[in-house]
């Protein structure tokens, strides 16, 4: 293998896949078997597999009404269905004239994954930016009256308060725990290191939900003498009353002890990417640094953050991108009230309590428009990065 | 191997000078120093990081009473005095729909998980080895739309979907299309970044000997990139199956709801069957943390090499 590419060199690059340089190969011509087959085999397959997947709630007696019979057959026809659907689509591509197969060849590929995002993820932006102009049924044009629905409701200023809240504390707080937990882990022996990067890392495979069950034992109040939540135990050990958390926004506290959840589950992600680029920083420059009697303090500061700047951005954004979508621990926990109300549950609300077609767009618009220039960040943060590469 | 050396060296040489218990005190095997500091701080947070799960855990094999009289550490001081139980765990099985829930989700999370890794890989592919037109557009639209709220796309897909359109709420397939079509961006885009790591030269022979671009994808591509779709395909996992928003809107509380929709459905009414909130919970834990601390090596792994570019 490497012996070919000695005698192609290294420049062939991307391009070698481009026309054939060979002399001797011969353009292949129309195969009709190929693409009719293929195409019949497309349509087959997806027949198939519509009236299979229909099949389960209409005919269940063909599946003996096993519940677990039917899970079988679905994991089996919905992941073999999709290999023999791409089976087909590229005998059918691969039938055509050489020149048209070559050109059509990438977009075959793409078609499956483009198709769904172009349904699941383009088609319906565009459709919500237009119910966001419609009223509550999306039957008639309403212009910006959403919009000013919504910004002049209390409830949503609110809402839009709490959720910069939530920006401003939450990726900040699990960078810095982040990059805490990455440096002293990595002064600890072998094992130590990595039971307790085990141990920080475990919450991710936790769901907001059983999240939310777990800290609601955290938080609970009882209003006998025995207080059974930690939290209320703890405060009451230490001369405090108990307290019900949840319900009590002095300060935002309701809305902090929701955030500690989010922290919690996020820290181990953050952790593994710093830590990894912790672990990157070449060695030399700290010893530089030493030689030159700078304290640990100030080479951390000086030496090693500098050099991590690009995970630690990674890491901010991402918990970001999270953050502003942040719904099932507050949907579950208070779903909103007390005043810890946040963008991604009023939509809910909206749209489901109240029905409202019109102004839960115009929520999910505000929501994008604040995702924005995070957007506009990755793509040019991408572009600069493929142009370095 | 050269670390391991190393250590060998400086214990010998700790056995030769003598001063092997001063040295041993405030070393560590590989030679490098202990931090104290270090070793308290991490211990705490690993406390801190612990203890909200032991809770649940605990009292998950707690009797209702003795729940409610006393917390659940008063139980881990006392074991003998405690009214342990598994009855909350059969409870859960006879008296909710957790145990179908568990069922439903590993229907709902596999084809899930396989279906968008294999469209992705297809399209990553086609990025990385292909010249067309369009491909920087259409991959900055990938970077772009990774990006956006899944949020937007409730409306038009609950119309779409739904008793007016076709139908298929309530079925796995709806939310199979919804979590395929979620996780294709991020899918793609993982992959792509991996498999721009992969040895041209591979696939320039491939061609040279006659393969088509499928094989090549069967059978260079994928196993070569195995380390991505493992990561990938553990993320995807865990997402599908902690998924609360999709499972609830596409499958509501039908017959075929998940695991997680049905947790969140007790923690309604946790003033009736506390108990087994805290079982049912740790039954919709247990399936994601087994997968994760079994492939966990393959998600640090994936993350940190191509999953996500510093």
């Amino acid at each position: 293998m490497t012996t070919v590419s000695a005698k192609k060199g290294p420049s062939a690059g991307s391009s070698a896949l481009g026309p054939d340089p060979s002399p001797g190969a011969s353009s292949r011509k129309l195969n009709v078997v190929h693409v009719v087959g293929g195409l019949v085999g497309m349509a087959v397959t997806a027949y198939v597999m519509y009236t299979v997947f229909l099949s389960f709630s209409l005919r269940p007696e063909w599946w003996l009404d096993s519940k677990i019979l039917i899970g079988l057959v679905a994991i089996g026809v919905g992941v073999g269905g999709a290999g023999v659907l791409f089976w087909f689509l590229n005998l059918f591509v691969e039938g055509l004239p050489e020149r048209t197969s070559r050109a059509l060849m990438p977009y075959a590929y793409l078609l499956p994954g483009f198709g769904l995002i172009t349904l699941m993820l383009l088609y319906p932006t565009l459709q919500t930016i237009m119910f966001s102009f419609a009223d509550e049924d999306s039957e008639a044009w309403v212009g910006f009256e959403n919009y000013s629905t919504i910004f002049q409701s209390e409830e949503f200023r609110g809402t839009l308060f709490n959720n910069v809240l939530w920006l401003l504390i939450v990726p900040a707080t699990v960078v810095a725990i982040g990059i805490v937990v990455a440096v002293m882990a990595d002064k600890l022996s072998r094992r130590g290191e990595s039971i307790s990067k085990s141990i920080i890392f475990l919450p991710m495979a936790i769901s907001f939900v059983g999240a939310s069950a777990i800290w609601t034992l955290v938080y609970d109040y009882s209003s006998g003498a025995n207080q059974t939540g930690l939290l209320n135990a703890v405060w009451t050990s230490i001369g405090g009353e108990a307290q019900t958390w949840l319900q009590n926004d002095t300060l935002k506290l309701n809305s902090l002890l929701l955030m500690v959840i989010l922290i919690w589950l996020q820290v181990g992600f953050g952790m593994i990417l710093l830590s990894s680029a912790i672990k990157g920083v070449p060695e030399d420059t700290l010893e530089a640094a030493r030689i030159d009697g700078a304290t640990e303090w100030q080479i951390f500061w000086r030496v090693v953050l500098p050099q991590i700047k690009g995970t630690t951005i990674t890491v901010f954004i991402t918990v970001l991108i999270m953050v502003l979508k942040v719904f099932d621990i507050v949907y579950v926990l208070t779903n909103g009230r007390f005043n810890t109300n946040v963008i991604a549950n009023l939509y809910f609300f909206e749209l489901f309590a109240n029905s409202n077609s019109g102004t839960a767009a115009a929520i999910v618009v505000v929501l994008l428009l604040a995702i924005t220039p995070v957007l506009v960040y990755q793509v040019r943060h991408f572009r600069a990065e493929e142009a370095n590469s | 191997m050269t670390q391991l050396a190393a250590a060998e060296v400086a214990e010998a040489d700790h056995l030769k000078s003598g001063d092997a218990p001063k040295l041993s005190a405030g070393r560590m095997s590989d030679g490098r120093s202990r931090s104290y500091v270090s070793m308290v701080v991490m211990f705490l947070l690993c406390i801190l990081w612990t203890v909200p799960t032991l809770g649940l855990l605990v009292t998950s094999f707690r009797d209702r009473t003795d729940a409610s009289e006393a917390g659940w550490w008063t139980a881990l001081l006392n074991p003998f005095g405690a009214g342990w139980t598994t009855q909350n765990y059969r409870g859960v099985f006879e008296g909710t729909d957790i145990g179908s829930g568990f069922i439903n989700s590993l229907v709902v999370a596999i084809p899930a998980t396989v279906i968008p890794i294999m469209f992705a890989a297809f399209a990553a592919y086609a990025f990385t080895f292909m010249d067309f037109r369009g491909k920087d557009v259409l991959f900055v639209a990938i970077v772009a739309v990774m990006v956006v709220p899944i949020q937007v796309a409730f409306q038009p897909m609950l119309n779409l979907l739904g008793p007016r359109g076709l139908d298929l709420i309530g079925q796995y397939f709806a939310v199979w299309l919804l979590h395929t079509g979620f996780g294709m961006p991020l899918a793609i885009y993982t992959l792509r970044n991996y498999m721009a790591t992969l040895p041209k030269t591979v696939i320039e022979s491939a061609k040279i000997d006659g393969a088509s671009h499928y094989q090549t994808f069967w059978r260079l591509i994928v196993p070569m990139s195995v380390p991505a779709l493992a990561a990938f395909a553990i993320l995807q996992f865990l997402w599908v199956w902690n998924d609360l928003l999709v499972a609830k809107l596409f499958l509501g509380s039908s017959e075929n709801a998940t695991v997680i929709v049905e947790l969140q459905g007790l923690i309604g009414t946790a003033g009736l069957g506390r108990e087994l909130l805290t079982a049912g919970a740790f039954i919709s834990m247990v399936l994601p943390m087994v997968v994760f601390f079994g492939l966990q090596r393959f998600f640090v792994r994936g993350l940190t090499s191509g999953a996500v570019k510093g």
